[in-house]
């Protein structure tokens, strides 16, 4: 208890520090600014879900999941004499959930119902004097199953008046999927060993207890991304953007866990195509309606070579409680159709070339509602200096599938 | 597929036309535009919703979510 007190003390003074020399103007001639803390943002989140319909029991079975996130975000800046502005992002992440239809992995329900994932990026920025902003960037992820290298850069452009710009982003993500597989494919190393069995690591545990650690394979998933936002101030109330979108992704893009059982009563591994096309189509409006209430609207067209379609409509409406207090109701209304390569259990047919039961993939609808409360006193959040805002978000999501899911998230920011 | 690739750029071109028409707002008059929640992108607190959205739905991508890394969901 006292090492916790000690450490919320120091991180207070840190950040009086950190922040303080923000106060130290200097009207004489310029010099050289180094590389300042310019803001700080704690983001934490909740996610319960429960369903019916686990892809890796094949389409049945518990979905029951919690997941526990953080990610702790602090930005650099830096100004230089002729007014180009350097920014370095540094993000970092962490999420544990439990899964109980991953204990499944193993048919005898013994797995490993949990798991963990770091995930660090870097970014790099610089707004230049003339409008124009480039951006460079990388991260990682790293958990048992699954490690991604990623790459970004961006290029946007500034009208002269402000009031229009547009951006390109490239991502590309290079990635291992590790091959762990349900037991009964996997060949055991010893013969006739009733209590031999593999848990979700790929590990191999004997019937004396031991555990033998196998070498389990891996294979790439590449995804490559380019999205084209154009962001436009229509009027002193009222501004939008459109965001359009190329997702193409090559590699193995199913899991290796997922089951799914065939009309003959047979059993196999989802096998998905090696390649896919997505696109994605979006368009954002806010409009400031009178003194005190905005209008967040969203709507998003999807459609990819895998047969899905699907549609995206949310509104989200703050209302200015006072200057410093803003509550947010929204709703978030989705609906897809069906991959062509999903069928429910014991529906596809061994002649089937590609097959899932994984109800990601299949045709609902679902729908997403809560409320949103910002806080930002003007003498900081319980008075204490730059802590500026506490922003918390609670959803409740459904979909016809029988999913059920509730979301809540907590943003604490200093500055 | 290429039917709705042409389409969607039409409608693309439709709506820069349409912000073509846009009023000129001056620095001092974007007191509302700056508000913090009149921002066109997503609050940073969301992020663990557009996670999920992107795990349990078959559609991503086009609102700064994930499209790649991450949990390896496909």
């Amino acid at each position: 208890m006292k090492k916790i007190c000690l450490t919320v003390v120091g991180l207070y003074f840190w950040l009086l520090s950190a922040f303080a020399q923000q106060y130290n103007v200097d009207t004489s001639s310029y010099k050289n600014q180094n590389l300042k803390l310019s803001e700080m943002d704690i983001v934490s989140g909740y996610f319960n879900q429960d369903g019916d319909h686990s892809a890796i029991t094949g389409g049945i079975g518990t979905q029951k999941l919690n997941d526990v996130s953080n990610v702790l975000e602090l930005k650099f800046i830096k100004q230089n004499e002729i007014n180009n502005k350097y920014t370095w992002d540094f993000e970092a992440g962490y999420d544990h959930h439990t899964a109980a239809s991953q204990a499944y992995v193993n048919p005898l329900g013994t797995s490993r119902p949990w798991g963990t994932r770091f995930y660090p990026s870097v970014n790099w920025q610089v707004e230049k004097n003339n409008g124009v902003t480039i951006g460079v960037g990388t991260s990682l992820s790293t958990e048992v199953n699954y490690h991604s290298f990623g790459l970004n850069f961006s290029l946007g452009k500034t009208s002269k008046n402000k009031n229009t710009d547009i951006n390109f982003k490239g991502q590309a993500y290079f990635d291992q999927v590790v091959l762990i597989e349900p037991t009964e494919f996997v060949p055991k190393p010893v013969e006739s060993s009733p209590s031999t069995y593999t848990t979700a690591s790929g590990n191999i545990v004997t019937a004396g207890g031991g555990i033998i650690k196998v070498h389990i394979p891996r294979t790439p998933r590449n995804t490559f991304d380019g999205t084209l936002t154009l962001s436009q101030i229509v009027n002193k109330n009222f501004q939008l953007s459109l965001i359009a979108e190329g997702i193409a992704q090559n590699g193995y893009l199913g899991l290796p866990f997922h089951r799914v059982y065939f009309n003959d009563g047979s059993e196999k591994i989802e096998n998905l195509p090696s390649t896919r096309f997505k696109l994605p189509l979006g368009i954002r409006m806010n409009y400031f309606l009178g003194d005190k209430i905005i209008l967040r609207s969203y709507y998003r067209y999807y459609v990819d070579d895998w047969g899905i379609k699907a549609h995206t409509a949310s509104l989200e409406v703050p209302y200015k409680v006072s200057p410093f207090v803003s509550v947010s109701p929204f709703y978030r209304y989705y609906i897809q159709t069906a991959s062509s390569y999903f069928s429910t259990y014991e529906q596809h047919a061994p002649s089937d070339t590609y097959y899932t039961s994984n109800y990601n993939l299949s045709a609902f609808t679902s729908q997403y509602f809560g409320v949103n409360v910002r806080i930002t006193p003007e003498k900081g959040v319980f008075n204490i200096p730059f802590f500026n805002m506490v922003d918390l978000r609670y959803g409740h999501y459904s979909q016809t599938t029988g999913l059920q899911a509730n979301n809540i998230g907590i943003n604490l920011r200093f500055k | 597929m290429v039917k709705k690739i042409i389409l969607s750029a039409a409608i693309g071109i439709f709506f820069l036309c349409l912000t073509a028409g846009c009023a000129n707002v001056k620095e001092y008059q974007k007191n509302k535009i700056n508000d913090a929640e009149m921002q066109l992108n997503s609050r940073k607190v969301g992020i663990t919703e557009l996670n999920f959205e992107s795990y349990r739905e078959g559609a991503s991508g086009a609102n700064a979510g994930k499209v790649g890394g991450g949990c390896g969901c496909n």
